[in-house]
């Protein structure tokens, strides 16, 4: 059997990941570290001493560290699809030599998603290695965790991938990037529960993705029961996963088979 | 009769309201080497990424290798070397790992990849640099490097986007000799370029576009005696010898230009001419005789203004 061409994108991938792999171990391993020993150790025993049950009655540290998890699966997705599609048109060019072969635009699209989701899965198991060893979590607990977190990531994986096409210019993604990450990263649900925001802000909160991750993280690593019900929580990241993908496989031919 | 391996009736490409490519028809022949000539903006990419197919034409029918690109793009396109204008190398792998990369689209085998890859890196003469990054290249080395990778799947027939532009003499007559080489070996190569000593040299046919439609076509020599003559005459005049010998000049030449700075005669047989215009007593400050090229055919095909 013939390896199916999308898999031929993720192979070349992985070849210039060869490459250039000594970038991501910094924020593979050094950023869940960092994180955790700044907000989880450091804030979390200020904010322990005076802590309700607004977190669920576990330590701040362990309901800080399922909530990360996630939030850093969206960042990881964010840069690894939006990037590479953008100079894959742009900068490096490598789409148009591959649409020169017998791979499609739909090849090249799945094939980047694959390789998004192999990097999610990796970064996120080195998450739950993290979180064991600062002993927020059993490592089996973060290991089930690993699935919603990647779960999560997809759900901004595909929709960047999508504007990366869709934009004309740079320009406009850095500041896609500087004006929406800081606050999904910030509002995600990772560092305080949603409840607590302004009336106004919640409704934002719920519609991004990222919330849906955090709270079936924290879940699975705390046993507290979901915010939403599993299939509402699922349902709607696997969507919002499946129609970014659509959208940006169709707009992928556009920019491409001009 | 033979069959043609590339079809193009009525066909059209449109961006938007602009016309880019307007109703051409051609035929390609197994075996040849055929030429777009045209200026900047003419069309010649625009129709060599519908033949690639990797872009559909807006109207008009095209056919690749007795297929249709629309759908069965995926078919043609592996059979196919694509050399395109811009250079698309990833310039952070090696010369090797380009080529084993653009191998692995057309699902070759990673061993037979790299026996292909020695004999096209020998080809093009780069066998020196296999493990360099491409970075480091110079700009005639990417160019051969992007020759070998359009050859890589062994195609049958070879779309050539400029191949020599920004190349130098030596660099140029090291790609001819490799396109001729191919010709040999039965590689039917679609050349498109502006340079008339190129399309002179490898074209068997060639159509000149101008403002994405086909002016003419003929091979580089039914073009020369149909638009141009054998010989041209180059003269430079003093101001007031200019205005004097213009009258004598029309008595004996075929077709005459003045341009800014001199007068191109064009005739069957300058020593002739150039006799006759001594005998009337006109003397040039400088003269200079020579045989008609296709550049003499494409200026007066496409004119001397630029478009842009
Ligand atoms: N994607 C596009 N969108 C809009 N216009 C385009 C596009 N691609 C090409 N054109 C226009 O179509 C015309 C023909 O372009 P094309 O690249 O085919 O010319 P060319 O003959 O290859 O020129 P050159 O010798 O400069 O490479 C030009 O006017 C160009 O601006
Ligand atoms: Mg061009």
């Amino acid at each position: 059997m013939t390896t199916p061409r999308a898999f031929l994108i993720v192979e070349s991938e992985w070849r210039y990941y060869k490459r250039t792999w000594r970038g991501t171990v910094i924020t593979t391993w050094l950023r869940p570290i960092l994180f955790l020993l700044a907000m989880g150790v450091g804030l979390g025993t200020l904010i322990d001493r005076t802590a309700d049950q607004a977190l669920g009655g576990a330590g701040y540290l362990a309901f800080l560290a399922p909530g990360l998890m996630a939030a850093s699966a969206m960042q990881t997705a964010i840069t690894d699809s939006s990037w590479p599609v953008r100079t894959g048109i742009k900068w490096r060019k490598h789409f148009w030599a591959q649409i020169s072969t017998p791979v499609t635009p739909d090849d090249i699209l799945n094939g980047l998603m694959i390789w998004v989701f192999i990097r999610l899965v990796f970064v996120s198991t080195a998450f739950a290695v993290v979180i064991w060893a600062f002993g927020a979590a059993p490592l089996g607990r973060g290991l089930t965790a690993v699935p919603a977190a990647v779960l999560c990531g997809m759900a901004f994986a595909s929709p960047m991938a999508f504007l990366a096409a869709w934009f004309k210019e740079d320009s406009t993604m850095i500041a896609l990037f500087r004006f929406s990450l800081i606050p999904l990263f910030l509002f995600s649900g990772a560092f305080f529960p949603i409840d607590r925001l302004p009336d106004f802000l919640e409704p934002l909160a719920l519609v991004s993705p990222v919330w849906h991750g955090v709270d079936l993280c924290r879940s699975i690593t705390l046993g507290t029961p979901l915010t939403l019900s599993l299939w509402v929580e699922v349902g709607y990241l696997l969507a919002v996963t499946v129609v970014g993908w659509w959208a940006a496989i169709r707009q992928l031919r556009k920019t491409l088979n001009l | 009769m033979v069959e043609s391996l590339v079809v193009g009736r009525g066909l059209s490409k449109k961006f938007g309201d602009f016309t880019a490519v307007d109703d051409i028809d051609f035929d390609i022949y197994p075996g040849e080497a055929f030429g777009f000539l045209g200026p900047n903006g003419a069309g010649k990419s625009s129709t060599m990424r519908m033949i690639g197919a990797v872009s559909p034409a807006t109207s008009g029918r095209l056919s690749v290798l007795g297929m249709d690109p629309r759908t069965e793009g995926i078919k043609i396109r592996g059979r196919l070397g694509v050399v395109p204008q811009e250079d698309n190398l990833d310039r952070e792998l090696s010369v090797y790992e380009n080529l084993l990369t653009h191998g692995r689209y057309f699902h070759m085998k990673k061993a037979e990849i790299d026996l292909r890859i020695d004999e096209l890196l020998e080809f093009v003469q780069l066998s020196e640099r296999r493990d360099d990054r491409v970075d480091l290249l110079s700009g005639g080395m990417k160019r051969r490097l992007i020759i070998a990778r359009g050859l890589i799947n062994e195609p049958d027939l070879v779309i050539l986007d400029e191949p020599t532009t920004g190349l130098d003499p030596q660099a140029r007559h090291v790609v001819w000799d490799r396109l001729y080489q191919l010709k040999r070996e039965g590689v039917t190569l679609i050349i498109t370029t502006h340079y008339m000593d190129e399309a002179e040299q490898l074209c068997d046919r060639l159509v000149v576009m101008d403002k994405g439609r086909i002016v003419a076509e003929g091979s580089p020599r039914e073009l020369l005696e149909r638009y141009s003559t054998r010989d041209v005459l180059e003269m430079r005049f003093d101001a007031d010898q200019h205005l004097q010998a213009m009258p004598v000049i029309e008595e004996v030449a075929e077709r005459t230009e003045e341009l800014p700075d001199r007068v191109m005669i064009y005739t069957h047989n300058a020593d002739e001419v150039a006799a006759y215009l001594a005998r009337r007593d006109i003397h040039p400050i400088s003269t200079l005789i020579r045989r008609s090229t296709l550049e003499d055919v494409f200026l007066r095909l496409t004119g001397r203004q630029l478009i842009e």
